[in-house]
């Protein structure tokens, strides 16, 4: 093989060896996004049945019961608005409280039932995931309109 | 008096950071020898009036003057000595004050082991900080001053405490660890563009930027290595590595300058890939700053977005522009300049150390596109999504492979032409070594894995490659101790991601967990061992209280076994914030971490728990490979040629240009 064949094929094999890694990665890509619904948004049903999504609001005051296994709980996620239930198993993060913020990411049952697979820790007691502030913002923006 | 002070000081320090960044800039450019002077000094006198700043701030902590609003919010009265120093930049505004003072000690280092390089660049070096010095100062002083006071009425008679989570041994080194890497490519990044001005890029450009640029990335990969063991430890839930944003705003300037210290490395012997080195350091330092933009904005959710302020993230965005603008025109404006040296065949170690900067940019891609993707789509007001670790994971992966397989070939390369034949003799039995080892090693464990078999694999060959490298330097005589230290510092380097890959596939694989209801008196079984639940009795810490457990773990998993060891996890209550914590309890060594962790009371006796605990075979390797990694690079930027004085022109480059 002359030298200026093999600089074609090492070249062509670089442009394949891209050409795979792109799809890959967007394949990938396409099939990890996260989406994120308000307790609102689920109740309107634009929330997808089939592929997992995270939700966002405050842990309903009063809302969480545990299973006699002490590993599963139950609790009302609400935008002051909507709200919708969910059940986690495993252990709650240290910052989990009635009347505060939370996330979780999970998928939604067809009894309306939210399973999530994680809720989200956050790192300060002060702080708001920016997705559930955003959800209850939504929400009371929905609500002025209504009223005027 | 002690704050104002300070607020003084980081006043002159910005005056000083301006004359830095003007004077020499236009001496280097008029080639006046007067106003290239200035350069040393000033650089050093901001040095020391931004010192005087941190040192202030760091006196109001330790005095508890809960008047500073900073203090206030982020200290405590009953705060063990040793956070109240570190809280001085566990806030934001101290944490920026943090990067300007190892800024300001950068620069300084260049302008004291500098005597060997010419005038000119030393003024081009020491002013392109300045104007990044520059930035920073005025950014600290218009939107994050650390020293504002609360008066009269609105002075609190306590402070709010520093986040419990920050209180820990590892947070006290992982930032300036981090910054000392963040901001040490700045250095590199200073080096481009003052060959870029000057028109000069040469191989004596390459060398002089080299241990720079080597310890900046060594700092980097502690500082990282330190942020995932803490977050192992701390947080509580037995991860190392998130795929958060903010770890991979620090992981992204280091996959970059991990290209840029091998693509300098061919420019330096070579004089080939000028543009793309000079390409290169401006990315590290650019996604330097893309870090502390994302990291210190607040449009990210974590522990370390401590405010959200509009007009921090708008200045910091203005000043990514200004800086990744301004340095990308100049580089299209001077690039085509720049004359290519060093031709080489498609087989050699130029082609090697090329195909492993393509590899790591496209591995850095799919997590620039992972990390701003979300941020990008939120801003266009087109939803809120999120991107996992599965994607990450799905993908960091298989393209990362490629390059772990050419760090067995690079080192053991010809420059210029390398014979495929002569390198499968080398290193056929290396291949079939690690190749066995793959195929055979996941059989014995759990069954057939081949992402286990590819990791397995790969650290065998870079493990194997590495001694074959000892070999063949050692074949003709020699003794190991007369090797050059930057050939040391790369086998170890090498050998530490050997270790690191171990250590990764290892737990991802093989690590086992259970969370467990337990009360008094319970067992639990798990990966060899048991686990019997003693119960929590209270403890009182300096500033918290806590309840803490009592877990014995005995051999076999069944009760009765032989006792081995005891852990006491805790959970937390701050006595400032109210915010609980989770302590984890870690029972380390060389072969497999046991980790527990409570989780929450059950009853109002707090007899029963709801209790976590994992099994994590070889984790501590990671660890131990970062510090291979560490130590590597600080050793190769030791190597004795770096030291010896070079001129201008080095005879190097002049063969190089010829050949």
């Amino acid at each position: 093989m002359k030298s200026r064949h093999k600089k074609i094929l090492v070249i062509l094999l670089g442009l394949a060896g891209l050409g795979i890694a792109a799809a890959l990665i967007l394949n990938a890509f396409q099939s990890n996004l996260v989406f994120f619904f308000s307790p609102t948004q689920v109740a309107k049903g634009e929330a997808p049945t089939d592929r997992a999504f995270r939700i966002g609001g405050l842990v309903e005051v009063g809302s969480l019961k545990r299973e006699a296994n002490g590993l599963t709980s139950h609790f009302v996620v609400t935008d002051t608005a909507k709200s919708m239930p969910v059940v986690y198993t495993g252990i709650l993060p240290d910052l989990f409280k009635e009347g505060k913020g939370v996330v979780a990411e999970g998928k939604l049952g067809k009894d309306g039932l939210f399973t999530a697979t994680q809720v989200l820790a956050k790192h300060d007691e002060n702080y708001m995931p920016p997705e559930a502030a955003h959800a209850l913002e939504q929400a009371a923006k929905a609500q002025t309109t209504l009223v005027k | 008096m002690i704050p104002e002070l300070g607020h003084f000081a980081l006043i002159v320090a910005l005056l000083l950071a301006l004359t830095q960044a003007t004077l020499p800039l236009i001496g280097a450019q008029r080639g006046n020898l007067t106003l290239m002077a200035v350069a040393r000094p000033a650089a050093q006198g901001q040095f020391v009036f931004v010192a005087i700043a941190f040192g202030c701030l760091a006196w109001s902590f330790l005095h508890n003057d809960f008047s500073v609003e900073n203090v206030a919010r982020n200290s405590f009265s009953q705060l063990p000595e040793i956070y109240r120093f570190t809280a001085t930049w566990g806030s934001h505004e101290g944490s920026m004050l943090l990067w300007a003072l190892i800024l300001a000690f950068w620069t300084t280092a260049v302008s004291v082991f500098s005597r060997h390089l010419p005038d000119d660049m030393v003024a081009r070096v020491i002013g392109i900080m300045g104007l990044v010095s520059t930035g920073f100062l005025a950014f600290l002083l218009t939107t994050s001053n650390p020293f504002l006071r609360l008066l009269g009425d609105a002075m609190p008679a306590d402070g709010r405490d520093m986040n419990p989570l920050l209180q820990d041994p590892g947070m006290v080194i992982h930032p300036p660890m981090l910054y000392m890497g963040y901001v040490g490519f700045s250095v590199a990044f200073a080096f481009a563009i003052a060959a870029l001005l000057s028109g000069r890029l040469d191989a004596a450009w390459a060398r002089w930027s080299r241990p720079w640029t080597t310890v900046a990335w060594a700092f980097l990969s502690a500082g990282i290595a330190l942020g995932s063991w803490w977050a192992y430890y701390e947080l509580g839930w037995g991860g190392w590595w998130f795929w958060d944003p903010t770890e991979n705003a620090s992981f992204m300037p280091w996959l970059a300058g991990t290209a840029l210290i091998h693509s300098l490395a061919v420019t330096e012997k070579r004089g080939a890939f000028k543009a793309w080195t000079v390409l290169l350091a401006l990315t590290a330092f650019s996604l330097s700053l893309l870090g502390t933009f994302l990291v210190r904005s607040g449009v990210l959710s974590s522990v370390h977005a401590f405010a959200t302020d509009p007009a921090r993230g708008a200045f910091i965005l203005g000043f990514l522009a200004v800086v990744i603008g301004g340095s990308l025109a100049l580089f299209a404006w001077r690039a085509p300049k720049m004359l290519t040296g060093g031709r080489f065949n498609w087989f050699s170690r130029e082609a090697l150390l090329l195909s492993n900067n393509v590899v790591l940019l496209a591995a850095l891609g799919t997590v620039l596109l992972g990390t701003l993707y979300p941020l990008l789509i939120d801003a266009l007001g087109m939803g809120k999504i999120s991107v996992g670790p599965p994607y990450f994971n799905a993908v960091f992966v298989p393209v990362i492979a490629p390059a772990l397989f050419l760090m067995g070939i690079g080192p053991l390369a010809r420059w210029k032409e390398a014979s495929l034949p002569d390198m499968v003799a080398r290193l056929k039995w290396a291949l079939a070594i690690s190749l066995a080892t793959g195929l055979l090693l996941p059989l014995t464990l759990k069954g057939f894995n081949a992402w286990a078999s590819l990791g397995f694999s790969l650290s065998v060959w870079i493990a194997l490659t590495v001694l074959i490298g000892f070999r063949e330097r050692l074949k003709n005589g020699g003794r190991l101790a007369a090797l050059p230290r930057a050939f040391w510092g790369m086998q170890l380097a090498h050998f530490g991601m050997a270790l690191g890959v171990a250590g990764i596939t290892l737990v991802a694989n093989y690590q086992t967990e259970r969370d467990v209801r337990m009360n008094v008196g319970d067992h639990a079984g798990l990966a060899g061992y048991t686990f019997t639940f003693r119960g929590t009795t209270d403890h009182v810490g300096p500033n918290y209280r806590a309840a803490r457990g009592t877990i014995e773990v005995s051999e076999g998993e069944k009760p009765g076994g032989k006792k081995l060891f005891v852990l006491h996890p805790e959970k937390r209550i701050y006595n400032a914030s109210g915010m609980a914590m989770t302590e984890a309890a870690i029972d380390p060594n060389f072969f497999r971490d046991v980790y527990v962790a409570l989780g929450e009371p059950l009853n109002d006796q707090a007899t029963t728990w709801v209790v976590r605990i994992f099994h994590k075979p070889f984790i501590n390797w990671l660890w131990i490979g970062a510090l291979f990694l560490a130590v590597g690079g600080f050793l190769a930027a030791s190597d004795r040629r770096y030291r010896i004085a070079v001129q201008a022109t080095a005879p190097s480059n002049a063969a190089a240009q010829g050949a």
